[in-house]
């Protein structure tokens, strides 16, 4: 942002790596983490158990998969606060469609494109209207979860048996929707990080004129990644149902909190152009461990809104405070 | 015909009124009772709290914000008088106003303390207040409901239709809210100066305009005429929940306000726009039960209005400033 | 993914340190629909009460929003607590069914209190229903009768279209009405549904009265439904002309009944349900009863208890009458 006469060498000279790795809001991340850990365990004996936070994880990795493309999205300098309305829609569909009698192979087909079209939708409103994704997906994120309810009423709709139960199966001990969401968290970090596609996001989140003088595709990049969160909602959207055997179209709801809530926490910049994918995966642990600690202990539902809404704000100053004092 | 709808696009105030008679007549060729005194009534009940919230969240809008939490503000200003009425029963009861509207104050000069002193997006830091004031209230009251014989009748009685007064007082009450905001936007200077905050937040301070100052002015009126909502609702509905009492209510008042022409890019809109977008609103929520469409379709027809109403308002920028390329968002 | 690592093997450091203990008391849990709900506060004052006198340790936790999923953590919670009985008031028919199943696998006693997995009842043990719901139907609709006189034409305000109870409920009152000579005179001309929200309830109410001038009574049988609809009655003044009855809540009320707008209303005693949760979950895990259709069973207070078909238990045989002379025995 703000241009400092020295040359990169000399910044190079002053910033040793234990500096550079201190001042990164992973870091942070990272410490609250353990942090964490170490608190929740003095406030209940029940909380330190691998397999228990692994499962308790699996109630939150549809939401942090959809943290990850989400952090992409703000680096990119957009929002996206309709993925979790976009889950109830997809998964509704879905379930409607198969309740109706079609294949369930057709019926996930038709969950996933319902999701992708959202995106679409989404990426119509922003990139070719030009209106601020803000106010875009507060009214898609009514919207959408409104016609869930014109869809299902309020009733449930229930899956096959055979598709309930994503969490319960195994591999290597670790439930189904962690490996899934450890898997995407790589893929999209060497993604972001080290392909030319990574640093156009982040060239366009920085300066988005300056990025279109230098040849980036800024409309296409930034439309692609609304239809990659409407992909991502989908497939969380339907992973969920899974978990649940049945669909309301109440499922996820408050989720774009949590949603928001990760990408912040792992040191995303709300204004775009900063943050990685391995904060969100920290992060998202963190968030785990706040909300496990917190029920498992049984405090007060009042309590646990008031800190992830403290948690929210004090991760957003942070942010900011680190990337104020250092130029990346 | 085009000339006519270019008129009514231009003119936003006409568009949306003509928009409220066609709806009427709609319905009222189906169920000739909804074109009754008696329905006026049910519409005009159905706003007040609305059109209070959508005054405070106009002004946040015009100068390029969003307040999110102004549901939960409500709901803890709401609180804050209903534990008044419950354990000091023997305080005068129109201590309430002081009490909410000053505590609606704090929360809202909380979140422009925060926006301002930290340069935050105003979304996000509403968005944590959203979830924090609520915990705070659900905290405060212990989880209990305040019920309905805690409420003074007096407060009550202003919800209801007097053998003096046809009309009850809310309604008098939200409608001098809206001229009082007219009055403060259109004829003083620090109104003139939230439109011009909206309009170029760049030049602003080129213009003397002390940003910081407006932007905590607004949201801190935000916070005020949400917390008097909260009175409001304990007016009209009798009692105080921690989880409903202005749960959803951001989205109500968000789409009325869009309805009504103001632009979210900030420096457009108009206090009669608002209005009519209130009670547009006000028709449909009147409507639906009288035509027997379910309630669950209402969140869907709030979404959809909000998307109409922002397609409407590219519309209206792309005829007026053709060629001018705007950068999209909220940089502060 | 280093840092990953790191943490697993951290926690399961720490996780072999921390050994689980020895439970002495029988722990009870009751999950709650939601937080701030007062519905629940006599439910949970019956359990505290028999855990008081029978010596075991009981708590009441509840999601802070009543949507389907938000009970799952709590269960999960309390599964990893090692609690030994989970009451719970399930906010979904079917979508707690994986979570319960696996509690009851770890050996805790799953009751569903004040609500079922209405067909799903196989993922619980047994649960434990407020009043015979088959006599629901049918005692709204007498005490409806005999305000009415047996004539007229008369409605029905309900919460969701789907909440299971109630439509039960309203299906066994469409059946009296119709079967019964008793109530020929009586016709019902509507079904409508508030969602168990003050504002939509009133509008409801509202286009009833709109839609059918006749009507001389209406049948709410939900506790947010009746206080709306009486609400309605006492703001326009027509207490004589439309009598409104339906399940409530005394606390909610009150006022309605001494003030004439409501003559009586009907409930049963939340709190039996704690009171025979907690006597019934103690006998089944020290042997003292069998958990079997048709055993039987006494409890202090509420006398011979059957366990009818489905695993399900009445707290009382009939529905509780509420009218001005005895509405200020009951402080719930």
């Amino acid at each position: 942002m703000t241009d400092t006469t020295a040359t990169p060498r000399e910044a190079a000279a002053v910033r040793p790596l234990w500096h550079v790795v201190l001042v990164r809001p992973e870091t942070m991340t990272f410490v609250l983490l353990i942090l964490g850990i170490f608190i929740g365990s003095q406030i209940s004996p029940y909380f330190l158990d691998v397999a228990y936070i692994l499962k308790s994880f699996t109630l939150y990795a549809e939401f942090g998969m959809v943290a990850l493309v989400l952090t992409m999205v703000i680096i990119a300098g957009e929002i996206d606060l309709s993925p979790a309305a976009n889950m109830a829609l997809s998964a509704a569909i879905f379930a409607f469609a198969q309740a109706n009698g079609v294949p369930m192979p057709l019926a996930i087909l038709i969950g996933l494109g319902a999701g992708v079209l959202m995106g679409v939708f989404n990426a119509f409103m922003v990139i070719a209207l030009q209106i601020p994704s803000i106010i875009v997906t507060i009214g898609t994120l009514t919207a959408y979860r409104g016609l869930a309810q014109v869809l299902a009423g309020d009733q449930s709709i229930r899956v096959p048996e055979w598709y309930i139960g994503i969490d319960k199966v195994m591999v290597l001990g670790i439930p189904l929707p962690v490996v899934i969401f450890i898997i995407l968290s790589i893929v999209l970090g060497l993604v972001l990080g080290l392909t030319v596609f990574g640093r156009q996001i982040y060239l366009i989140g920085t300066n988005e004129v300056s990025a279109r003088y230098a040849g980036v595709r800024a409309k296409r990049i930034k439309a692609a990644l609304f239809i990659l969160m409407g992909f991502m909602s989908a497939v969380a959207g339907l992973m969920t149902a899974s978990r649940l055997g049945s669909v309301r179209y109440d499922l996820g709801l408050g989720g774009e909190l949590q949603m928001v809530l990760m990408a912040m926490l792992g040191g995303t910049y709300i204004f775009g152009g900063r943050g990685t994918i391995l904060g969100t995966f920290l992060a998202a642990w963190l968030l785990v461990i706040v909300s496990t600690g917190m029920i498992v202990a049984n405090w007060l539902p009042a309590t646990q809104l008031c800190v992830l809404g403290v948690l929210l704000i004090v991760s957003i100053i942070a942010t900011n405070f680190i990337y104020s004092r250092t130029q990346r | 015909m085009s000339a006519v709808l270019n008129f009514l696009i231009r003119r936003r105030e006409a568009g949306i009124f003509v928009m409220i008679v066609l709806f009427c007549l709609f319905v009222g060729v189906q169920k000739p009772q909804f074109l009754t005194l008696d329905s006026l009534r049910i519409v005009l009940l159905l706003t007040p709290l609305i059109m209070i919230g959508a005054m405070g969240q106009m002004m946040v809008i015009v100068a390029r914000h969003v307040d999110l939490s102004i549901g939960s503000i409500l709901g803890l200003s709401a609180m804050v008088s209903g534990m008044m009425f419950r354990y000091m029963p023997d305080m005068p009861w129109f201590l309430c106003f002081p009490l909410s509207i000053g505590t609606g104050m704090l929360l809202g000069f909380v979140n422009g303390l925060l926006i301002t002193t930290f340069r935050l997006p105003a979304i996000i830091v509403t968005l944590g207040t959203l979830n924090l004031y609520r915990g705070l209230t659900f905290i405060i009251s212990n989880a209990k409901q305040i019920d309905r014989q805690y409420v003074p009748s007096i407060l009550k009685s202003m919800s209801q239709p007097s053998p003096t007064l046809a009309v009850p007082l809310i309604i008098f009450l939200s409608f001098a809210i809206a001229v009082a905001t007219y009055w403060f936007l259109m004829h003083t200077r620090i109104g003139r100066q939230i439109f011009a905050l909206g309009s170029n937040p760049v030049a602003a301070p080129l213009r003397g305009i002390n940003v910081t100052q407006v932007t905590l002015l607004v949201f801190t009126l935000s916070g005020a005429l949400s917390g008097l909502a909260g009175i409001m609702y304990a007016s009209r509905w009798g009692f105080v929940n921690p989880s409903n009492t202005g749960a959803g209510f951001e989205f109500q008042v968000i789409a009325a306000v869009v309805i009504g022409g103001v632009s979210i890019n900030g420096g457009v809109g108009t206090v009669l726009g608002t209005v009519l977008g209130v009670l547009l609103l006000g028709c449909v929520g009147a409507a639906l039960p009288l035509l027997g469409i379910p309630g669950t379709t209402q969140n869907a027809i709030y979404g959809s209005v909000i998307l109409v109403a922002l397609l409407i308002d590219r519309l209206v920028r792309a005829q007026g400033n053709r060629g001018v390329t705007q950068r999209a968002g909220a940089s502060s | 993914m280093l840092k990953k690592s790191l943490l697993i093997g951290l926690a399961a450091g720490l996780a072999m340190v921390t050994t689980a203990f020895a439970a002495d008391p029988i722990k009870i849990v009751y999950i709650g629909k939601n937080t701030g709900n007062p519905y629940f506060d006599s439910i949970t004052g019956g359990f505290e009460d028999a855990c008081k006198e029978k010596g075991c340790e009981f708590e009441f936790v509840a999601p802070a929003t009543a949507e389907a999923t938000s009970q799952i953590p709590f269960i999960e919670a309390q599964i990893q607590r090692g609690v030994n009985v989970i009451g719970i008031a399930p906010n979904s028919p079917d979508a707690l069914n994986q979570v319960l199943d696996d509690a009851r696998a770890k050996g805790i006693l799953v009751l569903t209190v004040n609500g079922d997995l209405v067909g799903n009842e196989s993922h619980r043990d047994a649960t434990i229903l407020p009043v015979d719901f088959t006599k629901t139907g049918p005692n709204q609709v007498e005490l409806m009768g005999s305000l009415i006189g047996y004539k007229g034409e008369i409605a029905i305000l309900s919460a969701t279209t789907e909440a299971p109870d109630q439509n039960t409920w309203i299906a066994a009152m469409n059946d009296t009405l119709a079967n019964d000579a008793k109530y020929k005179d009586m016709k019902l001309v509507a079904t409508v549904y508030g969602d168990d929200q003050p504002e939509k309830s009133t509008t409801e109410m509202e286009a009833l009265l709109a839609n059918y001038p006749n009507l001389v009574g209406v049948i709410a049988p939900t506790t947010v439904g009746i206080a709306a609809a009486a609400q309605v009655v006492q703001q326009r003044g027509i207490a004589d002309k439309v009598h409104v009855t339906g399940l409530g809540l005394p606390s909610e009320m009150r006022d309605f009944i001494k003030d004439g707008t409501v003559k009586a209303f009907q409930l049963w005693s939340p709190y039996n349900e704690g009171w025979l949760a907690v006597h019934f979950a103690l006998g089944v895990l020290d042997g003292s009863i069998k958990n079997e259709v048709g055993a039987s069973f006494d409890v202090p207070n509420l006398g011979k208890v059957t366990i009818a078909d489905k695993n399900a238990m009445i707290a009382q045989p009939e529905l509780t009458t509420f009218d001005a002379s005895n509405i200020d025995n009951f402080n719930f």
